[in-house]
């Protein structure tokens, strides 16, 4: 039963995926990002990235507007939220539909561009769609202050089955489990695992293969007679609904939708994770996203009296000199700190992560085993061409 | 008989189910049996939590919010000169940090926008078990983060944020703002301009355009209109512009003799500097000299307009150079810890800091129901603003609105802005009910 589940060379991947994912806040807590909010983001972005690869991993077409569905899905849940339920089914449902339409929308129009064009095709939609956001449509989004749940809400199926507080705000849940906290984290977990395996069968389809083919070589293709285009809309389509789904979760963990999100930052930000993990990897994606957040969180938040102590074990002097230094790169340096990580790695490790941790691997293997190919390190840490 | 048989896959979904067990305690142990109230301080110290923008646009804002925050700690703890802890009266702190816990601080970066700005708060929460959050420099941060704060049922004390919102329609019982809103900031600068510019004007606004850009367009064309101006137009312009040539050309033909500025850091810089290089106020429309106004003035911004703002109304929350005692003793420590005096940013979160310590101390507990209780309707006085009042209907802070005007003879860097007018509270107050909203209940978090 297994065997038609999972391909039989990735299935120790796949287990070994879902065992980090669920054991991320014993794994994470000696790192200080073991708390409920930045795991949800872990899991998340990790969705938004995968989601992401499949497009620009698969096909190489470079979308710098997907912060535009992520925007889009939280936005719709929590319309969701304030008129039918809080309940967070129909929210995810609905969010990941609202991103793929949208996806389907913009994809029509710029698919039928190809390279630069296409990415800033993407691009001018992801900032039309800020604006339209952040004041245009201010009645639907609430514009900059974000659209935030109120007691007014109607919640028309809330008010049918359940008792409904009159003096405060509801929270989300999943028929009583509440989304927020290590709950909400498991939630997430949940279907950052199934999003895992969908992405794993798209890479192994034959599907998957054509959006390979689309990658390596697009002319060759329609030389051949093979209409492309309906292939790397479906892709689109699908990374949509990744994102989509992304933004509905972060809807589901916090109730609040900002337009923000969708600016060309964020989608900039995707891009990022995908190519520090390593575009085209199973894994890397999540790996990248991971990295981002747990920079844009842990290390803006070390100020100098944190690294004093830190660097305590140092003579007075010198724990200063040190103190000054990495004081540079963390609280409000992380930026510079995470471009630094980001030139080392595009520099030396063009595959991302995923390529540093296959060079590791080999290490290992010269040493021991000579060439053992059915690795499944090596596999993975291969970009798709 | 069955053998028993070991391979990798066995091992693989072994482990996996070893690690949900694993992992199960983590789920179940989230502080919830712990105490009555989320975070509640077990050991010798309290942590508070100050998120402020430390890159983007307001960065020089948080950048001085920061070091008042910490200023506050250190005489809370009773360390240093003390600082206004001298001239608050009443005041129940005794300068061993609060009900006799130290006070720790932890800090993070809201980069001026809702969704980073709630990330960080929920680490402050969740991770560093923060008791109560303060900061913002936009209101929008301030009102997103005051929702976070009253789902997680810690107390949000807002920093910089001066739309009518705030503390009107996104109202919560567990945010507190002592920070005047757009609504004062008209009311104040009302009867000013009445008496510089007479009755008779013409009056164009150019607005940020995003929700506190509106309120303070509202605000500023309700008291305007109400002493006579007219209000030519209203122009929209998008945040961050940069460029502002585009809006203010209109404004040279459109019969306007009153230029109203609607904007706050980089943005009124920018356009506030286009519009004296066009030679607006050197204009002569409809018999009067052409005047600028900007409603929401605060010395960082003014210090980066440099000589145009002079001459130029408008209205803040505070200025160092007040001669009472409480800002007297503020401006003292402030400037013998960082050589330069604080801003009206800096001056409103240290206050919050203050009166968010006195309030637990008055209560006796840190639990946030408490502390609204004893902050709601407190009367304090001596922190710079005169006689000063949290009012209980929209957790508002009510007192003097100062009026103030760019400086024609500087003497300092630092001297750029001249008080005119401080205007007492009863002119510029206003009945809750105005900006609707609700309050709701107090929130203490797990129970």
């Amino acid at each position: 039963m297994l065997k038609n589940f999972v391909n039989k060379r990735d299935l120790p991947v796949f287990l070994g995926f879902i065992a980090i994912v669920l054991l991320a806040p014993i794994i994470m807590a000696p790192l200080g990002a073991g708390y409920p909010d930045l795991l949800q983001k872990f899991a998340i972005f990790g969705i938004f990235a995968i989601g992401f690869n499949i497009l620009f991993g698969l096909t190489g077409y470079l979308s710098f507007g997907h912060a535009a569905f992520l925007g889009v899905g939280s936005y719709t849940a929590v319309w969701t939220f304030k008129l039918l339920t809080v309940n967070v089914v129909p929210a995810i449902f609905l969010s990941t539909l609202m991103g793929g339409l949208f996806a389907l929308l913009i994809g029509v129009i710029s698919l039928r561009r190809s390279g630069i064009y296409f990415s800033i095709l993407t691009l001018a939609f992801a900032q039309m769609a800020y604006n339209l956001a952040y004041s245009v449509l201010t009645p639907i989004t609430n514009g900059e202050t974000g659209l935030q749940l109120t007691l007014n809400d109607s919640r028309v199926i809330d008010n049918m089955f359940r008792e409904v507080s009159k003096t405060s705000l509801p929270s989300t849940d999943f028929f009583g489990l509440s989304m927020s906290g290590f709950s909400g984290f498991y939630f997430c977990a949940v279907v950052l695992i199934i999003c895992f395996y969908i992405s794993l069968r798209i890479f192994r389809s034959p599907f998957g293969v054509m959006l390979k083919a689309v990658k390596s070589n697009q002319e060759r293709m329609s030389y051949t007679g093979l209409n492309t285009r309906p292939y790397t809309l479906a892709a689109f389509v699908i990374s949509g609904m990744f994102a989509g789904l992304a933004g509905g979760l972060m809807a589901v963990t916090d109730p609040l939708a900002g337009a923000e999100r969708m600016q060309w930052t964020v989608g900039g930000e995707v891009v990022l994770m995908t190519i520090l993990g390593g575009a085209g990897t199973l894994i890397g994606p999540v790996l990248g996203a991971v990295t981002i957040k747990y920079f844009e969180n842990i290390f803006s938040s070390l100020n100098d009296s944190i690294l004093n102590s830190f660097f305590s074990f140092m003579p007075e002097p010198m724990q200063h000199v040190f103190t000054a230094v990495a004081g540079l790169f963390v609280g409000e340096g992380w930026h510079l700190t995470l471009g630094a990580l980001f030139v080392v790695i595009v520099v030396f490790l063009p595959g991302g992560l995923m390529e540093g941790i296959g060079r590791i691997g080999k290490l290992f293997r010269r040493g021991g085993d000579d060439g053992d190919k059915k690795e499944p390190a090596a596999k993975f840490a291969t970009p798709a061409e | 008989m069955k053998k028993l048989s070991v391979n990798r896959r066995t091992v693989l979904k072994g482990s996996t189910a070893a690690g949900v067990a694993l992992s199960m305690p983590t789920f179940f142990h989230s502080k919830a049996y712990a105490a009555n109230f989320t975070n509640a301080p077990t050991g010798s110290s309290v942590t508070l939590g100050f998120n402020v923008p430390q890159t983007g646009a307001y960065a020089d804002e948080g950048g001085d919010e920061l070091r008042a925050y910490k200023l506050a700690v250190k005489h809370i703890n009773g360390e240093g000169d003390g600082g206004m802890l001298n001239t608050i009266k009443p005041l129940s702190l005794k300068g061993n940090g609060i009900l006799g816990k130290k006070v720790a601080y932890v800090t993070g970066d809201t980069q001026t926008k809702s969704d980073a700005a709630r990330a960080s708060a929920k680490r402050m929460i969740e991770k560093d078990g923060a008791l109560m959050i303060t900061g913002g420099s936009s209101s929008g941060v301030a009102v997103a983060v005051q929702g976070l704060c009253q789902e997680a049922g810690v107390i949000f004390m807002a920093g910089l944020t001066h739309s009518n919102d705030t503390t009107g329609k996104d109202k919560k019982r567990n945010g507190f703002r002592h920070f005047f809103n757009a609504y004062m900031s008209g009311a104040a600068l009302a009867p000013v301009l009445e008496k510089s510019y007479g009755k008779d004007r013409n009056a164009y606004h150019l607005t940020a355009d995003y929700t506190w850009g509106w309120t303070q367009e509202e605000s500023i064309k309700n008291s305007t209109e109400a002493i006579g101006w007219n209000t030519v137009n209203a122009v929209r312009t998008p945040l961050g512009a940069g460029d502002f040539s585009q809006y203010i050309t209109p404004v040279l033909n459109s019969g306007a003799d009153v230029l109203i500025l609607n904007h706050y850091g980089k943005d009124m810089i920018n356009s506030l500097t286009q519009a004296v290089q066009f030679g607006l106020r050197d204009k002569v429309v409809n018999g009067k000299d052409f005047t600028i106004v900007v409603p929401l003035y605060s010395r960082l911004m003014a210090q980066g307009a440099g000589k145009n703002v002079k001459g130029i109304y408008g209205s803040t929350n505070w200025h160092w150079s007040l001669q009472d005692a409480g800002s007297k003793a503020f401006v003292k420590s402030f400037g013998q810890e960082y050589g330069f005096p604080p801003s009206q940013a800096a001056h409103t979160c240290y206050v919050q800091t203050i009166m968010y310590a006195d309030a637990c101390e008055r209560a006796g507990t840190f639990n946030p129901c408490g502390v609204v209780e004893s902050l709601e309707g407190h009367k304090f006085d001596g922190a710079g603003n005169g006689a000063t009042e949290y009012r209980a209907d929209d957790h508002q802070c009510f007192k003097d609105v100062l009026v103030v005007k760019g400086n024609e003879n500087p003497t300092s860097q630092f001297d750029i802005l001249e008080v005119v007018e401080v205007t007492p509270r009863s002119q510029v107050e206003y009945d809750p009910k105005i900006f609707g909203g609700n309050l709701g209940a107090c929130n203490a978090g797990k129970a």
